[in-house]
């Protein structure tokens, strides 16, 4: 008889998932922080180079045209909106959803813990994530090392001084020639500043999963820091100017979470935006348009804040010492 | 000539690299947001047997390899080729040295082999898991002993050498495990 309506979870395991969402409710409540809810569908998406939003059409009955809703892809834009509107600290605990995101840890629709602490440092959050990790994974510690530090530790060069040239003689040596051709190849416009900058980051970005990523977070989970100023997103630049007040978090291979020093000044966050765009462009992408809510919502104000966005499903994959995402999920992509 | 795209890779898809064909053994989608999604893949060249770990930018296009599996049984060897015949439809294959390797010595009459042809030509042959097959020599045991004990080499009839307990002997058939070149049993009557 045809199994293939079962569940990719064993009801077990569909408890245990129950329990650690009660935890992580208790783990909020306990420190005061609101939980809220802000919609999956949205007007507007993001501009990120690298993820792609999936969207729907919304019809009115009679109307002659449709209008085009993205699906979230993290809730952060409308949360900030509710910090920009004094809601003080919150988090959420929601589907999110990605394009073309299938794999071992990958699955378009995943279950996503963000939440915003005003007036905290971004140590303090990090402090905070690792009250939680330690909580929920049953670890007893967690370590923290800088991006740099462990380039120079596994692959001896430093990724802010490294230039384009000898990243490409470094990824030669590491028999990864035929991956650099292949990105060089696939940008639409190579002569744009911007496909250096997209270029470094993907090199950077392959060697840290193939060099580094399996030798960190192997006991204790390791908590990223200072990451390329060319990888912000949405955080804050260090003083310095070169790195991005950003972290991650790494535990057995796999990327857990990802926290931010907000970037609060809307002229610097419409920058980046455009930036982000002409990026898309030079890698033969849409330009998406940006979102004017949440560029309002900055304008009017958004307290200063550290934020961070957590994998759910591979907090619960990690916790139970399951091989893949599906394993802790009532059903993946593969059968819903 | 068929090509797959990287969203198409799985265990077992079988590809052209560097002009061989080869299997791959493991494949893995990363996606960090901070730069672009690659796939991780470990690959098996067919023809010598490396393998090798390779990263790939998710979307490219690799060229698909002409390659499948077949079970044949094997009928003999005339020095030159072992040859091969399909029990359902008769036809013939011979495979070369190069393609037979290391496993010359687990080939046993009748015994149905997998072959993986290449355009239709056989690379690689590779015999079932167990095989029985006599023993032509080995040294006299002590009396008495049981299983277990490190044992004796015996040379098999077809040129194998396998380490057997010392209560078994000249002109007996084991089982052998073909995957690790070990002894598993007596032979059933």
């Amino acid at each position: 008889m045809n199994q293939s309506w079962q569940p990719s979870a064993s009801i077990e395991t569909l408890r245990k998932r129950a329990a650690l969402l009660h935890q992580i409710r208790v783990f909020f409540a306990q420190r005061k922080v609101l939980e809220v809810e802000t919609p999956a569908l949205s007007s507007h998406t993001i501009t990120d180079p690298y993820l792609e939003a999936m969207h729907t059409l919304h019809t009115q009955v009679g109307a002659f045209t449709s209008s085009k809703l993205y699906l979230q892809t993290s809730p952060e834009y409308a949360m900030k909106r509710l910090l920009a509107a004094g809601s003080g600290d919150i988090f959420q605990l929601c589907k999110a959803f990605r394009d073309d995101e299938v794999g071992r840890i990958h699955n378009p629709e995943f279950t996503i813990l963000e939440w915003y602490r005003i007036g905290f440092s971004l140590q303090h959050l990090i402090d905070e994530v690792g009250s939680l990790l330690m909580a929920t994974l049953k670890v007893e510690a967690v370590n923290q090392s800088s991006y740099s530090v462990l380039f120079e530790r596994h692959l001896a060069f430093n990724p802010l001084e490294v230039d384009l040239p000898s990243l490409f003689e470094i990824c030669a040596k590491l028999g990864l020639q035929d991956y650099v051709g292949s990105l060089r190849a696939n940008l639409a416009d190579d002569e744009n500043t911007h496909a250096s900058v997209l270029l470094k980051d993907s090199i950077l970005q392959v060697l840290f999963s193939t060099h580094i990523e399996s030798l960190i977070g192997i006991d204790y989970p390791t908590v990223v820091v200072d990451f390329p100023a060319s990888q912000a997103s949405l955080a804050t630049l260090h003083e310095n100017g070169r790195t991005a007040n950003r972290f991650e978090v790494y535990y057995k291979g796999i990327e857990l979470a990802n926290g931010f020093d907000e970037l609060t000044d809307a002229q610097s966050q419409h920058l980046r935006f455009a930036q982000d765009n002409q990026k898309r462009s030079v890698l033969g992408l849409s330009i998406k348009p940006i979102d004017m809510h949440f560029m309002a919502a900055l304008f009017s104000g958004l307290p200063q804040c550290a934020g961070v966005a957590l994998g759910v499903d591979r907090l619960l994959m990690l916790a139970l010492q399951k091989n893949t995402i599906e394993e802790v999920m009532s059903f993946s992509q593969r059968n819903c | 000539m068929a090509n797959y795209s990287t969203n198409e890779f799985k265990a077992g898809l079988k590809i052209m690299m560097d002009g061989e064909p080869c299997n791959i053994l493991e494949n893995e989608y990363v996606k960090p947001g901070k730069g672009q999604a690659f796939n991780r893949t470990k690959i098996r060249k067919l023809v010598s047997g490396k393998t090798l770990e390779k990263t790939w930018r998710s979307g490219e296009t690799v060229e698909a390899a002409d390659v499948m599996d077949t079970d044949l049984a094997y009928l003999y060897t005339d020095g030159e080729f072992w040859h091969f015949m399909n029990n359902e439809t008769f036809e013939q294959i011979a495979a070369d040295q190069k393609a037979v390797g290391d496993n010359v010595k687990w080939l046993v009459e009748n015994d149905v082999c997998t072959l993986t042809l290449f355009n239709g030509s056989p690379i690689v042959v590779t015999p079932p898991n167990f095989v029985e097959i006599e023993i032509v020599e080995t040294d006299p045991g002590l009396k008495g002993d049981t299983a277990g004990t490190g044992g004796k080499p015996a040379t098999l009839s077809t040129g194998a050498v396998v380490r057997v307990p010392l209560f078994v002997q000249k002109g007996e058939v084991v089982k052998v495990d073909t995957r690790s070149g070990e002894y598993a049993s007596r032979a059933q009557k």
